[in-house]
């Protein structure tokens, strides 16, 4: 553990030393800013509709020509086939599941944000706006974010046209929830399963457009490698994708007038986390080793209420709804040696209820990198509960005495199910053990207005980007982001690429396919010939705790230099004493399990150098050495309102190169966050 | 816990299986059932031995990847996914018995993983509401009854990982075509396409290879989403009504 | 296949309420069996009606027969394993929530059809004639039902039908839409299907036994 200050100790806010001017340092080397030139300036209201005037279109009938490649299959990627398959491009889709409708947005719970205002409460797209950026902790883009308001009021009618099930009320109209802290209702919701619902509705539609015979599906494929091809003027362009095929271990490339990546989050990293056990970088890895920069990878979402570990053979993290945090209260015993007993038998005095005492106004309510970092001190502080003393109380107790036992049962009796599945404790009966846990990544690569990265031809949507939640994501709005890119923007500023094609065919031989398949054979053979002592997932552990220790819910300059020099050994490590079983000829989930756990151990390297040059706390990335007298986020805004986008060096073992995107604020002023 | 474990073991499609014991000293009843396989796995590797293939990604029980016959019964003794069955279902010195879905229509790729290609095939036949993106009117313009609402969404829940059809006596995957059926044939925005879903969806059903339902309910005792029987009744209410319509003109 | 058993089934109720007459006595008994001979005449010939009726039968018959088969064969293909058994572990064999009768259709289907050959040389064609032979169809059945034997085989193939029809008339109502119910143990129709069953069994077990011991009027 590193020495640093928490929440209720002294703290000396350290002034970030003049960064900026440095070119260089340890760790990384500073390049050109760069600037999104997509988008349109003007009012903010008609940049989109100027941006849509202003795209150019594809005759229908060229259409059929034109191929476009999707690789990822959740929200974002599944309404982007479908929908261009609906066009009529030719599309090409790939996912790692054995159907594309079991890729991890089906996971979400809380539900869907959307500007409808069908409440009356005062919403509207300006306020949704509003929000987002403000909960982005001023770190996103205002167009982006505009545009994302604006189409979110489709996206609920096409999910209602396609069959979504979404909850109603006893008239028959959409019923709605609020949700993470903002003040109107404006979440769109089906139970506690949004994300499945709205997945299968993206998935039908795109079942519909392979009987239709526009879109190809290919499952069980990975993406390993992009394929880039220089044009005619020498500008290189994605034109197609090298892919395993997971059941035989064919090396198979695949090229296309376009690639799209659409493959959510990196939270993996991490080991432990909400994601689902194949989620990976590896598409994005790939892409920007070729040459894609990749944007603020060390903004990380960590949610408070998640199951704690129960043991170091566990595989996955269990996230339950923030929604029990509105009847539930959090506490820790005041005594460290009371941490073990029966919380029953501690009695009221001798509990310690935090988040109220710290935080009056909002108590149990704050938003969740607060109350995710509060429950870390409690537990550095020793005070924490369960195995490994990683856990606080959310006790129900009062509210079951204050609502009866009937009501609580009505309101969160499925998350109390799932949470005695889990733990085999009943939460009636004591209080449950909750504890904080990746959950979801604000960086991804970087793309301009119209999705596009700065590899030309190269897209990418949904969790994968970076594009619309700045340094922290509020609720219910990642499903909104992933349909907003796959239905309604993707299609338009994709359309407007495409018009400049179909480009010249690219043959199977084309030396630049076999460069990128003999880069993957090279590399599959590399990791079975090791044959060391070390499991995939002993090697993936050792970095998700390097990971959560210096580059989790608090990080300092300490750390994250500990945390380099850790992940380093570890990377020789691996490609020195990895053991992996069987061949590439098989299905072999060793194998598939190394090539993501390898991309890891880089991805994690970058996201504590970027972590390290953002001397400031904002949004889910909080700088130890960045915080008010009371241990609040302090950010710097006039030395880092920067997209951080950084590019791969071109020579092994050389420094990556940060390019500054500068964040203007138009329309929102900028603020502190405060919850006292 | 000390637990044996009997596995089927089967290089891929074509060779022919065996099970085959693996004892593990070291069993938490706190960990999941998948959790147990990993450690088995890592044991497995570090002896140099091939881990068993194995599907799984949410480990929430919501993505239906996971799925293997635990002592006879699909997804094993409780009413919930292979994800979600925990270690404390079992006693220190138990036997277990760990089986792929077996049926004609899920070929095994390897181990206990098998090919559910034919549930999306069934879905392209039919298991949609044609709405193509664009042409979607203001959606508080149609309302559905509150009660029709959750009842599809009752169905809609069904997460596509072919229990059922392990469970079924007959290899069918009439609760699975069925639960999609009821979902979309419930809404007013399923209604244009009902005859044309049924009569493509059981006919793609058929063609797949699934075996005839005859009414046995094992499906739905298996079901870790609870899909309810009733909705093999409401498809062959469909599916007569479409066909009797074709017939009639 | 659930029309043909819904037929096979409408029949065997109208055959029961008919054999329970011989607790009328043998007038009564042999009325009946005329009356179904000759009724619908003049429009119909003797034996008219009864010809349509086989004619019926033997069809549902050989269309459940045809059925069975293909569905047979179809599951077959559809749950198995070449070569093999479906599931090696033992510690599941009669299911969750399957019942017994569900199980044992083919089987028990075979043993009616058996039974179905042997009771029609008996009492239709009079070829077998245990306890003798005789032209009045009540002394064939009485004749018959005083030999214990034949009352142990009439009682065998009567449970034999009792599960076939208790998983039958389930089977068949649902398969034609009209269960609404989520799972198979609390839907109505099992109740009916029960009642119908008990009654059917019943009902035909009644004369032999009443025979067999002397109750009959
Ligand atoms: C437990 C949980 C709960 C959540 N709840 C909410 C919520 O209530 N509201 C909300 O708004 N958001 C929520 N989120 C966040 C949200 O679900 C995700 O951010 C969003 O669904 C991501 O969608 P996506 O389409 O970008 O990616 P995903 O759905 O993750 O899809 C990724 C796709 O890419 C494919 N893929 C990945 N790598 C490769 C490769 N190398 N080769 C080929 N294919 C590949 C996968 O097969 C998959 O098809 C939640 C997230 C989690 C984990
Ligand atoms: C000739 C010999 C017979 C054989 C081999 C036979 C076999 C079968 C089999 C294998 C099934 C079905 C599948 C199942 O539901 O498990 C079945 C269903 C059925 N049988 Fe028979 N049966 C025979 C005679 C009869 C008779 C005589 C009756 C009625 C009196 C009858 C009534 C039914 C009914 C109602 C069904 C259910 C149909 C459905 O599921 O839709 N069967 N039979
Ligand atoms: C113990 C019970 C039964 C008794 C006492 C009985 C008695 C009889 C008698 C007396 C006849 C001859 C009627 C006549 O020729 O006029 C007959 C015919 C017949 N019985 Fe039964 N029966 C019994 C059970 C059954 C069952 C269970 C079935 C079917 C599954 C069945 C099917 C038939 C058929 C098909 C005929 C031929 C009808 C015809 O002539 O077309 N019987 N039965
Ligand atoms: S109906 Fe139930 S058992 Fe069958 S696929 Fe769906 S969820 Fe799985
Ligand atoms: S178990 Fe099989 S027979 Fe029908 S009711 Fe279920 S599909
Ligand atoms: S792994 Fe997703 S349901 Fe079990």
């Amino acid at each position: 553990m590193t020495s640093t200050p928490n929440a209720t100790g002294d703290v000396t806010p350290d002034a970030p030393t003049g960064a900026s001017s440095e070119t260089e340092t340890e760790y990384h080397r500073l390049g050109e800013d760069i600037r999104d030139t997509a988008a349109p300036s003007g009012p903010i209201e008609r940049r989109w509709d100027d941006r849509m005037f202003g795209a150019r279109l594809v005759n229908p009938a060229n259409r059929r020509k034109i191929k476009v490649l999707v690789v990822g299959t959740g929200l974002a990627g599944a309404s982007a086939a479908a929908t261009l398959g609906e066009a009529g491009y030719q599309v090409e889709t790939f996912c790692y599941q054995d159907s594309p409708r079991r890729a991890h947005s089906i996971a979400a719970q809380g539900g869907i944000n959307a500007a409808k205002n069908y409440r009356n409460d005062g919403d509207s797209i300006y306020r949704l706006f509003y929000d987002t950026v403000k909960g982005g902790d001023f770190r996103a883009r205002e167009s982006n974010v505009y545009r994302l308001a604006q189409v979110s009021v489709n996206i609920i009618d096409q999910c209602v046209a396609q069959g979504v099930p979404f909850a109603r009320e006893y008239g028959g109209l959409l019923d709605n929830r609020s949700f993470g802290g903002v003040q109107v209702s404006r979440t769109f919701y089906a139970r506690g399963q949004t994300g499945q619902q709205l997945l299968i509705g993206a998935y039908q539609a795109l079942e519909r457009q392979i009987a239709a015979g526009t879109v190809t599906m290919n499952t069980r494929h990975e993406m390993l490698e992009l394929i880039l091809v220089p044009d005619a003027e020498g500008v290189e362009r994605a034109r197609g994708i090298v892919v395993r095929d997971m059941v035989t271990g064919e090396i198979e490339s695949h090229t296309a007038d376009a690639v799209v990546l659409a493959t959510g989050g990196y939270g993996n990293v991490f080991f432990l986390s909400t994601n689902a056990m194949g989620s990976n970088t590896t598409a994005t890895w790939r892409a920007h080793k070729k040459g894609a920069y990749f944007a603020n990878p060390c903004y990380t979402q960590i949610h408070p209420t998640c199951i704690p570990v129960s043991g170091d053979y566990q595989s996955k993290l269990t996230l339950m709804s923030e929604s029990l945090r509105n009847d539930g209260r959090i506490w820790v015993p005041k005594n460290k040696e009371d941490a073990e007993k029966d919380p029953r038998d501690i009695a009221e005095d001798d509990r310690d209820y935090y988040l109220e005492r710290i935080y009056p106004s909002f108590g149990n309510l704050v938003p969740r990198d607060i109350a995710s970092r509060a429950a870390k001190y409690q537990c550095d502080d020793g005070k924490g509960v369960g195995p490994g003393g990683l856990g606080v109380y959310l006790d129900f107790a009062d509210a079951i005495e204050r609502l009866g036992r009937p009501a609580v049962e009505a309101k969160y009796g499925n998350l109390f199910d799932m949470y005695a599945r889990i733990t085999g404790e009943d939460p009636y009966e004591r209080p449950m053990r909750i504890y904080p846990a990746v959950h979801y990544v604000m960086g991804g690569l970087w793309v301009d207005y119209d999705l596009q990265t700065n590899i030309t031809g190269l897209f990418c949507a949904g969790e994968a980007n970076f594009s619309d939640h700045g340094a922290n994501r509020l609720g219910a709005s990642a499903l909104m982001q992933g349909l907003a890119d796959g239905y309604f923007v993707l299609p338009n500023t994709l359309a407007d690429y495409l018009a400049g094609s179909p480009f010249e065919k690219i043959a199977d031989d084309h030396p630049a396919v076999l460069e990128a398949r003999q880069a993957v054979e090279e590399r599959l053979q590399k990791m079975l010939a090791i044959n060391g002592t070390r499991t995939v997932d002993s090697i993936h552990k050792e970095l998700g705790q390097i990971m959560w220790e210096y580059c989790g819910m608090e990080r300092s300059e300490e750390g994250l230099t500990k945390a380099i020099g850790l992940i380093r050994e570890l990377q020789n490590e691996f490609w020195t004493n990895v053991k992996v079983t069987g061949t590439n000829e098989e299905l072999n989930q060793t194998l598939e399990r190394a090539g993501r756990v390898a991309d890891f151990l880089e991805l994690g390297e970058l996201m504590c150098i970027d972590a390290l040059n953002r001397r400031e706390s904002c949004g889910g990335h909080f700088r130890a050495e960045s915080q008010t007298e009371d241990g609040e986020a302090l950010r710097h805004d006039d030395e880092f309102a920067y997209v951080s986008a950084w590019e791969h060096p071109a020579e092994v073992g050389g420094k990556p190169i940060l390019h500054k995107e500068p964040l203007e604020y138009e329309y929102v002023e900028m603020k502190a966050r405060s919850y006292k | 816990m000390k637990i044996t474990v009997n596995v089927w073991r089967q290089q891929d499609a074509e060779s022919k299986g065996s099970m085959v014991p693996y004892v593990l000293d070291e069993v938490s009843e706190h960990m999941s059932f998948l959790e147990m396989l990993d450690v088995l796995n890592e044991q497995l590797t570090l002896e140099g031995n091939d881990p068993v293939a194995f599907d799984s990604d949410c480990r929430e029980g919501i993505c239906g990847t996971c799925g293997v016959v635990i002592n006879g019964i699909p997804h094993g003794p409780e009413v919930t996914t292979t994800c979600q069955l925990h270690m404390r279902t079992f006693k220190d010195g138990d036997v277990i018995d760990i089986e792929p879905w077996r049926a004609g229509s899920f070929p095994v790729i390897k181990d206990l993983v098998v090919d559910r290609g034919a549930f999306d095939r069934i879905i392209q036949a039919g298991g949609y509401i044609s709405a193509p993106t664009g042409s979607a009117v203001e959606a508080n313009n149609i309302p559905v009854p509150k009660a029709d609402a959750d009842h599809a969404f009752e169905a809609a829940t069904c997460i596509s990982c072919g229990a059922c059809v392990a469970a079924c006596p007959n290899g069918s995957a009439m609760l699975f075509t069925a639960a999609k059926i009821t979902h979309l044939g419930l809404l007013p925005q399923g209604q244009p396409e009902r005859d044309s879903r049924v009569l493509g969806m059981v006919e793609q059903h058929d063609a797949e290879g699934f075996g005839g339902c005859t009414n046995i309910g094992e499906c739905t005792a298996a079901c870790p989403k609870g899909i309810p029987l009733d909705t093999i009744s409401r498809l062959n209410r469909d599916l007569l009504g479409a066909l009797s319509r074709q017939t009639i003109g | 296949m659930a029309v043909s058993g819904l037929i096979m089934i409408g029949y065997l109720l109208l055959h029961m309420y008919g054999n329970l007459k011989v607790f009328a006595g043998k007038e009564a008994f042999d009325e009946y069996a005329h009356h179904l001979r000759t009724f619908g005449e003049p429009m119909l010939p003797y034996e008219g009606l009864l010809w349509i009726v086989r004619v019926v039968l033997l069809a549902a018959i050989i269309v459940h027969v045809y059925a069975v088969v293909v569905l047979w064969r179809r599951n077959r293909k559809a749950g198995a394993v070449r070569g093999a058994r479906r599931y090696y572990s033992k510690k599941n064999r009669t299911g969750i929530q399957r019942s017994y009768a569900s199980f044992t259709m083919r089987w028990g289907g075979l043993v009616v059809l058996a039974f179905i050959v042997y009771h029609l040389l008996h009492l239709t064609t009079n070829d077998i004639a245990p306890g003798g032979a005789s032209d009045s169809p009540y002394e064939r059945v009485v004749n018959g039902f005083e030999i214990w034997y034949v009352v142990v085989a009439y009682t065998i193939a009567m449970l034999a039908v009792g599960f076939h029809l208790w998983h039958g008339i389930w089977s068949a109502l649902t398969t034609l839409g009209q269960n609404r119910s989520s799972n198979r143990i609390d839907s109505r129709l099992t109740g009916l299907a029960v009642v119908v069953t008990l009654v059917i069994t019943l009902g035909f077990l009644m004369p032999p036994w009443a025979i067999f011991l002397g109750l009959e009027a």
